[in-house]
């Protein structure tokens, strides 16, 4: 029997440092590791004894891509704890933005880190020289979307204007300037983009996933909602340790999450497609159909195309926000510190991200437990993995390693956050 | 292999959050003209092509916590002609080295129930302590036209102009009132280095200190005027102990005011 080893030492066009090992043996893969060795950082350790208000800045910093998703988790937790409730234009002007970090982290992904694979470079620079206009296009996109954050954060990368309760300062309705012609523009963009996305050569490999997000009644979910999955999960957020379990592996910096009943699960785009369709905007859903995408989807290669259609959605939801926004007299609610423990889960891009506080009664963490999207996919995309090498396993061993590592990609994996969270539990003493 | 004349770049991830070379893909609109200018020689988050060094700059993002990292970064020093480290984490250790206040063993046995499959050292610490720097970038994150000027500058052999006075020289070329005066609001700007363009006080916070020490701060007359303020002595600890906890001028004025 003639075995063989896909051997990725140093995953590319990935956030953070991971590697794959896939051994075949004859026409059998015989095992496949995601490992992740980004060293750690211990930020459950490093919350204990901050102050709650802290927890925004601080956990921004686990994820350079998508910090926006860290402070939205962490001020809802924070809020649930100290049973206020962020209302209004607040919430609406929340929700703008993190439509701004769905734009500029899904458009990276799209234009930057995936679609290179399915065109044969090895990076957008590359792809631009002979698709320059495309790449242009994702570029100026992903500028828009950072337009959002930068003005209403205050920067692209970990803005500084999100506070426990609300924000340091909301912006009038003059201050808007042109960032609604630059959506529009983006919004016509994304639509190009879907059509873009659409013509891709993608692999037939549709499995049969269990779908987490949320779900909320009345819009495309964010921040809020119930936890539900296509196999009857239907919980509220503080639910989540009774139903969900990490594992820890000796060969990962990171914990595996699965379903304690059912085991692996899929979070990201896919999941709040299949499971939120009918609260896409008319124009997504519309694009989607337009595109050739049903209502359910469960080819982890086509996530490309439906990132593309949330990035559509978020465009048309941002400028939906922006059309209606009045500037509220008060740019954050009160707050008083007592001892009680937090809960929230939101969608950020990657998928849901949980965050856990317990307090004291002047307000500083005595624990904190954060569960990031890649840590919960990890298991699925090694999943994937042994399905996909069984599935192609006569290509030669090069082409195989680089369909592999697009595999990888679909998921969009940051393991820069999926590793800090290595951590089994807290001893408490 | 296609030889090019075009210098070679390299970008490197220690300890971080990828955010500071996310920079570089931020720079929407000089990316490919900077793509065209120099080879992205190394840069795994971005391209899975690896062009062999020497490579003609280095930025160097995060900081070192692991054993394979001690070593690896004298790799990446050897085959460098200029290291530039690139934001917090490089330059001062990261928010990661708030471990090292703390008594590391005890803390991993009592925090990690199998501590034997994470390998980490006992502090976060800046490349600067590892490996000759070149230059360093400062802040949490650095500031992109700051990058491109940096790049700028190795490339064609000269000073990087990035001005190592404090925020408050920004909030007066922004515009800004001064918080602290006006509104009694803490602010960490008076002993903060310049980078960021005073974001934080146009959004009416006090600055948190991102962009670490300025040069010669004086912190022990700012903490005085926080201390009138309403400041405690564990405020005070906490917010010189944060991005740039490890910084010498912050981690000396936090150690001043912790029992």
């Amino acid at each position: 029997m003639k075995s063989k080893t896909i051997k990725v030492d140093y995953l590319a066009r990935v956030e953070g440092e991971g590697a794959l090992y896939v051994k075949i043996n004859g026409d059998r893969v015989t095992d496949v590791k995601l490992k992740i060795f980004e060293p750690p950082r211990f930020f459950e350790a490093l919350l204990r004894g901050r102050m709650y208000s802290e927890a925004p800045d601080i956990t921004a910093r686990i994820c350079g891509i998508c910090p926006v998703a860290y402070q939205m988790s962490a001020v809802h937790a924070m809020e649930q704890a100290l049973s206020v409730v962020v209302d209004g234009q607040l919430r609406q002007l929340r929700r703008l933005l993190y439509c701004g970090e769905w734009i500029e982290s899904h458009t990276l992904h799209i234009y930057m880190l995936h679609a290179p694979d399915f065109l044969g470079y090895p990076d957008a620079m590359h792809m631009a020289q002979d698709y320059p206009d495309i790449v242009k296009r994702g570029l100026h996109m992903k500028k828009a979307g950072n337009a959002i954050v930068a003005f209403l954060g205050g920067r692209e990368i970990h803005p500084i204007n999100v506070c426990v309760g609300g924000f340091y300062k909301v912006p009038s309705k003059q201050e808007f300037g042109q960032l609604a012609e630059q959506l529009k523009w983006g919004r016509d963009a994304a639509l190009e983009t879907v059509r873009w996305t659409a013509q891709l050569p993608f692999p037939g490999f549709e499995q049969n996933y269990e779908f987490v997000a949320l779900r909320h009644p009345a819009e495309y979910p964010l921040n809020e909602g119930r936890l539900v999955s296509n196999r009857g999960l239907d919980i509220a957020v503080q639910a989540y340790d009774t139903h969900f379990v990490e594992e820890h592996v000796p060969y990962s910096n990171a914990l595996h999450s699965v379903l304690k009943e059912r085991g692996a699960y899929f979070v990201g785009p896919l999941a709040r497609y299949n499971l939120n369709f009918d609260q896409l905007s008319p124009l997504a859903q519309e694009a989607a159909r337009a595109a050739g995408l049903g209502e359910r989807c469960r080819n982890p290669f086509q996530s490309i195309l439906v990132r593309s259609v949330e990035v559509l959605y978020a465009f048309d939801e941002a400028l939906r926000i922006i059309e209606g926004y009045e500037r509220p007299d008060k740019p954050a609610v009160e707050l008083h510190p007592r001892a009680s423990v937090g809960y929230a889960i939101t969608e950020a891009p990657r998928g849901i991200l949980y965050h856990r506080y317990r307090l004291n009664d002047e307000g500083l963490i005595l624990d904190a437990k954060i569960v990031p999207p890649t840590s919960q996919n990890q298991k699925t995309i090694e999943n994937d993995l042994w399905q996909y090498v069984a599935q192609a396993i006569d290509l030669p061993v090069e082409q195989l390693t680089w369909q592999c590592e697009q595999a990888i990609r679909n998921y969009d994996p940051c393991i820069s956050c999926a590793t800090h969270f290595l951590k089994l539990h807290i001893e408490r003493s | 292999m296609i030889r090019t004349q075009k210098p070679k770049l390299a970008v490197w991830k220690f300890s971080s959050c990828d955010g500071c070379q996310l920079s570089l893909l931020d720079c929407e609109d000089e990316l490919l003209a900077v793509a065209g200018e120099i080879e992205i020689a190394n840069f795994p988050e971005a391209s899975r092509a690896v062009v062999k060094g020497p490579y003609d700059l280095s930025l160097v993002e995060g900081s070192i916590t692991t054993p394979h990292d001690e070593e690896r970064i004298h790799k990446v020093r050897r085959v460098s002609k200029y290291l530039v480290t690139i934001g917090a984490c490089a330059t001062a250790g990261g928010i990661q080295a708030l471990r090292n206040f703390k008594d590391v063993k005890q803390f991993i046995s009592i925090v990690y129930a199998t501590p034997k499959y994470i390998e980490t050292l006992n502090k976060s610490t800046p490349i600067t302590d590892h490996v000759f720097v070149d230059f360093e970038l400062r802040g949490c994150p650095i500031n992109k036209h700051q990058l491109v000027e940096v790049i700028s500058a190795f490339l064609h052999g000269r000073k990087p102009n990035t001005p190592a006075h404090s925020v408050c020289v920004e909030c007066k070329q922004r515009g800004t009132v001064c918080v602290m005066v006006a509104r009694g609001i803490p602010c960490l700007g008076p002993v903060t280095h310049a980078g960021c363009g005073a974001i934080c006080p146009a959004y009416a916070r006090g600055c948190y200190g991102c962009y670490g020490p300025k040069e010669t701060p004086n912190t022990v007359s700012l903490s005085a005027r926080w201390s009138q303020l309403g400041a405690s002595e564990q405020d005070l600890v906490r917010k010189f102990r944060g991005f740039n906890a490890y910084a010498e001028a912050f981690r000396k004025e936090s150690e001043l005011h912790e029992k």
